[in-house]
């Protein structure tokens, strides 16, 4: 659900990273926090435990600059990918405008990896959206790892509408902005035909 | 989408702040912020500038959330009020409505019972406007009369700027 305030001219849009426990959610918003002009980014808020698991979410509101005279700003969540904190998962998901879905490309993760977008399909239908219809983009993380599974067999057990697939290495850095870039272009598209 | 978005026009806005002006001086509160259920500032009243406002909104919106996970866990629909005590400033954290989350942040020089009676009336007076904003938001879905929206033209080329290509 994007706020827009015509009073103060700004569009504000939440997206979501998901995926299952250590695939590199919150590598990805460090990447960018890490990255992004002082000017342009918020403080970074990280709830996690003491081994640094994300507990509840960690997020990053982010200025873009401005469209048709808009303040564009995003406001970047992850969820806790441990299975057993699916409460919390759901209660993230709540208004969202679009998702990442980070997968891990470790082969001993791909089933992690089904499990996870199950329960994301089962999440997002409980807060009113379809999986099949929401911005979406899927990522390929760690592609760096010697057991990182080949792309077409990634292709073939995770991709299920020709959502944008990007390869990413999180912690280098690799695709994690083509990948937040893949999503602001449907979700910002999306308020085009609303 | 699932959901009508949250379209805030100037009027409503100004009254909407307004409202929270308002609640901040008759409360004695330091800052006052109305905040979006999904973790989006809509307006803010008082000493703003000594709070990081959008930290604040996202945390007092995961905070309400899981307090309603809580609520429903043992049967309740929600919890309307949350009251954090420190040791020198406080937080009284309400809902407004279906999607508002009311916070005031208060010091001894007010009082719980103060800050809880102002809420309640500008609650009613909040509630008032949103119910506006929602019903026009209805309407305009229902009718498929929605205004000309300023993004009805954007571009690819538009969103290769906003990351600098």
């Amino acid at each position: 659900m994007t706020f827009i305030n015509y009073a103060s001219r700004e569009i504000n849009c939440k997206i979501v990273y998901y995926g299952p426990g250590l695939c590199g959610k919150t590598t990805n918003i460090q990447w960018i926090y890490e990255q992004a002009n002082p000017e342009k980014k918020g403080k970074l808020v990280s709830l996690a435990t003491e081994t640094d698991r994300t507990l509840f979410f960690d997020f990053l509101p982010l200025d873009m600059g401005t469209v048709k005279g808009f303040k564009v700003r995003f406001h970047l969540y992850t969820v806790p990918g441990q299975v057993f904190y699916d409460a919390s998962r759901k209660l993230i998901l709540r208004g969202c405008d679009g998702i990442i879905f980070v997968a891990d490309s470790q082969r001993a993760r791909m089933e992690a990896n089904i499990e996870s977008i199950a329960n994301l399909a089962t999440n997002l239908k409980e807060n009113g959206f379809d999986i099949r219809s929401i911005p979406y983009v899927l990522q390929l993380n760690k592609r760096d790892m010697p057991s990182a599974a080949p792309v077409t067999e990634m292709e073939r057990l995770l991709r299920f509408r020709g959502e944008p697939m990007i390869e990413a290495v999180a912690n280098q850095g690799t695709g994690v902005i083509e990948t937040l870039k893949a999503a602001a272009r449907q979700i910002l598209m999306e308020l085009q035909r609303t | 989408m699932a959901k009508l978005d949250l379209i805030m026009f100037e009027e409503e806005y100004k009254l909407l702040q307004e409202i929270i002006g308002r609640l901040a001086k008759d409360a004695s509160a330091k800052v006052v912020f109305l905040v979006d259920k999904n973790g989006q500032q809509i307006a803010a009243a008082g000493d703003v500038k000594s709070i990081d406002a959008t930290s604040l909104a996202s945390l007092t919106a995961g905070n309400v959330a899981a307090t309603d996970g809580l609520a429903k866990l043992i049967g309740e629909k929600e919890f309307s009020l949350l009251f954090h005590e420190g040791e020198k400033d406080n937080l009284h954290i309400s809902i407004v409505g279906k999607r508002g989350i009311l916070v005031v942040i208060f010091d001894q020089n007010s009082s719980l019972a103060l800050v809880r009676l102002r809420v309640k009336k500008a609650s009613k007076e909040l509630q008032e406007i949103f119910d506006q904003v929602e019903q026009r938001a209805q309407k305009e879905s229902d009718t498929g009369s929605r205004f000309e929206s300023p993004f009805s033209e954007i571009t690819d080329e538009d969103i290769d700027r906003l990351f600098g290509d």
